[in-house]
């Protein structure tokens, strides 16, 4: 069973457009996701498409003016917003974007200490969590502007760790890292998951998502229109069920390099049918006129009515 | 022309050399790779060719001569976050002007929509973004350009909708482009010859 299921998530923003006239902004619909212990899901989708909004709403840090439908639901129950505030950094552990979350005049050793749960001796807990990090002892009287961006990025898996938490969503946590760092951090999650965790790995970066996950689950404008075994991605991609997921493959670098046109449509546009109909070579008028159905297929899930 | 780079080196305060003895000729028309681990200087590297950082040793130069300090920087970069590169207040026309006014042309090829240009930065995604940040560098006097990470941020098919584009303008317009990024795969494709760690940096 999975220990972490998302089903038909919508979230819309209200927003003040002009004086007092207010907006809708439907940023996610019809989003379904479900992780299993000991497995790396890869969230992929470009910037916009609502993945760090996922993430939020699962831990229930959305801002006030979001309005959240659907259904979250943890080991089986679904996750109401006490129950959200009770695992949050204990059973439901975050790692962040960037190292502007570390607490910039707090020693890092001293802030890896407050999130240990579960142990009672926090500072052995911080000292064996860098040791696994190959971080030198010293390093816990270091401050955060003084780690370099690989130590800081080992910083906030270690928190992660040392809560103890049985669900890790990870936002971003590769761009701008080099091979031999980003191997690591990616290495880190792969540990997690090998130890029973399961782990969200949210990032628009396919190559290295593809490096670690057991699966991979595609985004666009919101919603999700795959989920795929890792194994799918492979030579001219036939295996893949969406024709997005396909376009994703076909861009990288290393294989065709060749771009399909268009952008991804704007929150607030309206879009009837397929949200993908409008760029997609296969698009008929039935996909225009109604959004596909997430369904089962060849050990996935696809939301488009032409895959087989 | 030709863009020489000259026994360059570079430190912060009194550290110690962030890299001294960089050698570097970029060709017009050519298409150079750079690569290297975090913290090896490339950014500061990208900042010094293209006139935003002075180097405390070396020179580069254009055909033999220094560049302009006062006039139209000929050696222009691409950032990597598109959206640390504009000014917030300010709208994407006005944007798209500040170092000259772009033809229509190149707004085509580009695939910048009229729409875009009575709107605020933080109302385009960041692909979008990113092209508008490049049709600002292309002016007419532009001659190299730099693309530090240039599509990093971005996903695998934005990331080859933008560099088809570069790739084509580079060459209709005889530019050098100097490529710096950690992806190994990405300057194999794009790339003339790309320099390893150790081919431009000496300590």
């Amino acid at each position: 069973m999975a220990i972490l299921e998302v089903k038909d998530l919508a979230i819309s923003f209200d927003q003040y457009t002009k004086g007092l006239r207010r907006e809708q902004l439907r940023t996610i619909r019809n989003l379904d996701l479900a992780i299993n212990e000991g497995e790396i899901v890869a969230v992929i989708g470009s910037s916009g498409s609502g993945k760090s909004l996922l993430a939020h709403a699962i831990l229930g840090i959305l801002p006030k003016n979001a309005k959240v439908s659907g259904t979250i639901r943890y080991a089986g129950e679904v996750l109401t917003p006490a129950r959200q505030a009770a695992l949050r950094g204990k059973e439901i552990a975050l790692i962040p974007q960037s190292v502007n979350f570390l607490d910039p005049l707090m020693r890092v050793g001293e802030q890896v200490r407050t999130s240990v749960r579960n142990q009672t001796n926090a500072a052995q807990a911080q000292k064996d969590i860098f040791k696994r990090y190959h971080l030198r002892p010293e390093v816990e009287k270091l401050y955060p502007f003084q780690l370099s961006g690989g130590m800081a990025r080992r910083m906030l898996v270690s928190m992660a760790m040392v809560s103890g938490a049985k669900v890790i969503i990870a936002d971003e946590p590769t761009p701008g890292l080099d091979p031999l760092v980003m191997k690591e951090a990616l290495c880190c999650f792969r540990e997690l998951a090998d130890d029973g965790c399961a782990v969200m790995l949210i990032t628009h970066d396919l190559e290295s998502a593809l490096q670690i996950a057991d699966r991979i689950a595609v985004f666009y404008a919101g919603t999700t229109v795959e989920v795929a075994p890792v194994e799918n991605f492979v030579g001219t991609g036939d295996a893949l069920r969406h024709p997005y997921t396909k376009a994703l493959w076909t861009a990288l670098p290393q294989n065709q390099f060749s771009p399909i046109a268009g952008t991804q449509p704007q929150p607030n546009t309206f879009i009837s049918g397929c949200c993908f109909s409008p760029r997609c070579g296969l698009a008929t008028s039935a996909c225009r006129q109604e959004q596909p159905e997430m369904r089962e297929l060849r050990g996935g899930m696809v939301r488009c009515i032409h895959a087989s | 022309m030709l863009l020489k780079v000259r026994d360059l080196g570079f430190r912060y305060g009194k550290e110690k050399w962030l890299f001294r003895g960089v050698n570097l000729d970029l060709q017009s028309g050519e298409i150079v790779g750079l690569m290297g681990p975090s913290g090896s200087g490339k950014t500061t590297l990208a900042r010094i060719l293209s006139g935003y950082e002075n180097a405390h040793e070396g020179s580069v130069t254009l055909d033999g001569t220094a560049l302009p300090r006062s006039e139209y920087y000929p050696v222009q970069l691409v950032f990597q976050h598109p959206e640390k590169a504009v000014n917030g207040r300010w709208k994407i026309e006005k944007i798209l002007q500040e170092g000259c006014v772009p033809d229509q042309e190149l707004l085509v090829s580009l695939g910048i929509e009229k729409a875009w240009l009575s709107r605020w930065p933080h109302e385009l995604s960041g692909g979008e973004l990113q092209r508008i940040c490049i049709a600002r560098v292309l002016g007419p006097k532009t001659k190299f350009l730099i693309a530090d990470e240039m599509t990093t941020m971005l996903d695998p098919i934005t990331q080859a909708q933008i560099w088809q584009v570069v790739l084509e303008i580079a060459q209709k317009r005889n530019l050098g482009v100097l490529v710096i990024s950690h992806e190994r795969s990405l300057l194999q494709r794009v790339c003339h010859r790309v320099l390893g760690w150790d081919e431009w940096r000496m300590l």
